[in-house]
């Protein structure tokens, strides 16, 4: 039972969020690379640096915080009211006579499915950035495909990577037990459900930001 | 039978019961009246446990409801069946499914027994056939029957229904009323019903309790409803202006 429902998030989480993710992703790494093209055209630094700039810059911050911010609105407000309108329906009332634990039925396939299927969103949406950049920069002759490539493949930090997947999978954790909360406790009718899918949003954002910076400093240093 | 022992509950500021003692009997249909807003919905949730007294017991024949522990709770709920107000079908259940929930939770019955079980509770309803029809596609009175259904799946003792005919038709309901009744009798269950409809009440209520302001305003049997001159009551059952001058010409009045 568990099973086939966690199967059923991790498709509507990470298949349905293929797309937007991904055409978030290219524009992140498409204007990354454009900004500091332009910053950079002093001359003192050297131009493959834009292709290291882009990968560090997204690996590190934008593809695991964007990505899960943009979440927090598709799939976070969903998990809302979806607990919310069961909770409303007296469905979750109807489990609990039946002998369902229903905080762990009702989350825990959402839970385990969002920490697996996000970092993997993530380290999609950070390649995606690369690529972006590169389509933003190279046919456009703002630097050469030797000179990207060679910025992509500069002073590499695999520490980094272990950061992005630690930031997605804490966010990932965020998102859904801040909006299953909402959803769960959610009282009276459609303007309450409406009222608690926002604040799925809002609270998981914010704490997503916090957690960011509570990661970087953890993390750096 | 069960008994409840000066049941308290408020919801932060709001007192919505102050104080209820009442017996709901076996082997009868008691029922439960009173205007919207009453308390009906809270009390019957406190009777299984969906909701806390802030104060006041329980009783289930001789235990105290309120002091079971975990695992004590779920033997006792394996023989409580309810109907909710708005049914609480699962949406992304088939019927069948909806109706074999409960055994899925609590039995090891094998799949056969199980099937066999939940056609046998479908053809009580009369809604043999509709197996694999999901709530959203059956109209609201065949919703009650799965409901019911799958309220009688684990053959209760104890069977709670909360407006068991709101949105209904008069000729869905009487079925409806009927099929409570019958199941209640043929398997000597306790059964608490909520209702506002003086119909089912005086068609299939055994005892009735009557709330009002969060205490019973009246109790008593279906016969004495009609000798009663407890006048909340009177205006409950008479609240149509027509059925006030319809009352005062039969009284001579
Ligand atoms: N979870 C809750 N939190 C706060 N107040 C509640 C809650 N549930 C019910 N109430 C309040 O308790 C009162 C009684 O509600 P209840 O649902 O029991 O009425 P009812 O008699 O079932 O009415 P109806 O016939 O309309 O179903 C109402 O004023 C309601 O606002
Ligand atoms: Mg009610």
């Amino acid at each position: 039972m568990y099973w086939k429902e966690t199967m059923r998030q991790m498709n509507d989480i990470g298949i349905g969020s293929l797309v937007i993710v991904g055409l978030i992703a290219i524009f992140i790494g498409a204007v990354t690379a454009v900004q500091f093209a332009d910053q950079l055209s002093g001359g003192l630094i050297p131009r493959y640096y834009i292709g290291y700039i882009v990968r560090d810059i997204t690996i590190i911050e934008l593809a695991p915080t964007i990505t899960c911010l943009v979440l927090a609105g598709k799939v976070g407000s969903n998990m809302a009211s979806e607990i919310g309108g069961m909770r409303q329906k007296e469905h979750i009332d109807a489990m609990e006579l039946m002998g369902v634990n229903t905080a762990a039925y009702l989350i825990l396939p959402k839970l385990i499915a969002a920490v697996t299927i996000i970092p993997l969103l993530v380290s999609l949406a950070a390649i995606t950035s690369i690529v972006g950049g590169y389509i933003a920069s190279v046919p456009f002759g703002v630097l050469t495909d030797p000179e990207y490539v060679r910025g992509v493949r500069s002073f590499f930090e695999p520490n980094y990577v272990l950061m992005m997947y630690v930031k997605a999978m804490v966010f990932a954790f965020i998102l859904t037990t801040v909006s299953c909360y909402q959803g769960y406790y959610v009282k009276g009718g459609s303007i309450e459900l409406g009222e608690a899918s926002t604040q799925a949003v809002v609270y998981s954002d914010i704490l997503i930001l916090v957690a960011d910076l509570a990661v970087a400093v953890a993390l750096t240093g | 039978m069960i008994r409840t022992e000066n049941i308290y509950k408020s919801f932060g500021e709001t007192e919505v019961l102050k104080g209820i003692t009442t017996t709901f009997e076996q082997g009868k249909t008691n029922v439960i009246i009173g205007k919207s807003g009453a308390g009906k919905t809270v009390l019957l949730k406190l009777l299984v446990g969906l909701f806390q007294p802030t104060s006041g017991n329980v009783w289930y024949n001789d235990i105290n409801f309120n002091k079971l522990d975990k695992k004590e709770l779920r033997a006792l709920r394996m023989e409580v069946g309810m109907l909710f107000q708005g049914n609480a079908l699962f949406d992304s259940l088939t019927v069948q499914q909806n109706v074999m929930f409960p055994l899925d939770m609590f039995t090891k019955m094998t799949k056969k027994e199980k099937l066999a079980r939940v056609n046998y509770c479908l053809e009580r309803v009369t809604l043999e056939g509709s197996n694999d029809k999901y709530p959203s596609e059956i109209s609201g009175g065949m919703q009650k029957r799965v409901g019911i259904a799958r309220s009688i799946v684990l053959k209760p003792k104890y069977l709670f229904c909360d407006e068991p005919n709101s949105g209904l038709d008069p000729k869905t309901s009487i079925i409806i009323d009927k099929l409570i009744h019958d199941i209640t009798v043929e398997n000597d269950i306790t059964t608490v019903i909520n209702t506002h409809d003086m119909n089912s009440v005086m068609e299939i209520g055994d005892t009735i309790v009557l709330l009002n302001l969060g205490k019973v305003a009246w109790q008593g049997t279906k016969e004495e409803v009609l000798e009663s001159t407890n006048e909340t009551l009177q205006d409950f059952i008479f609240a149509s202006p027509f059925l006030q001058k319809l009352r005062k010409s039969a009284l001579g009045g």
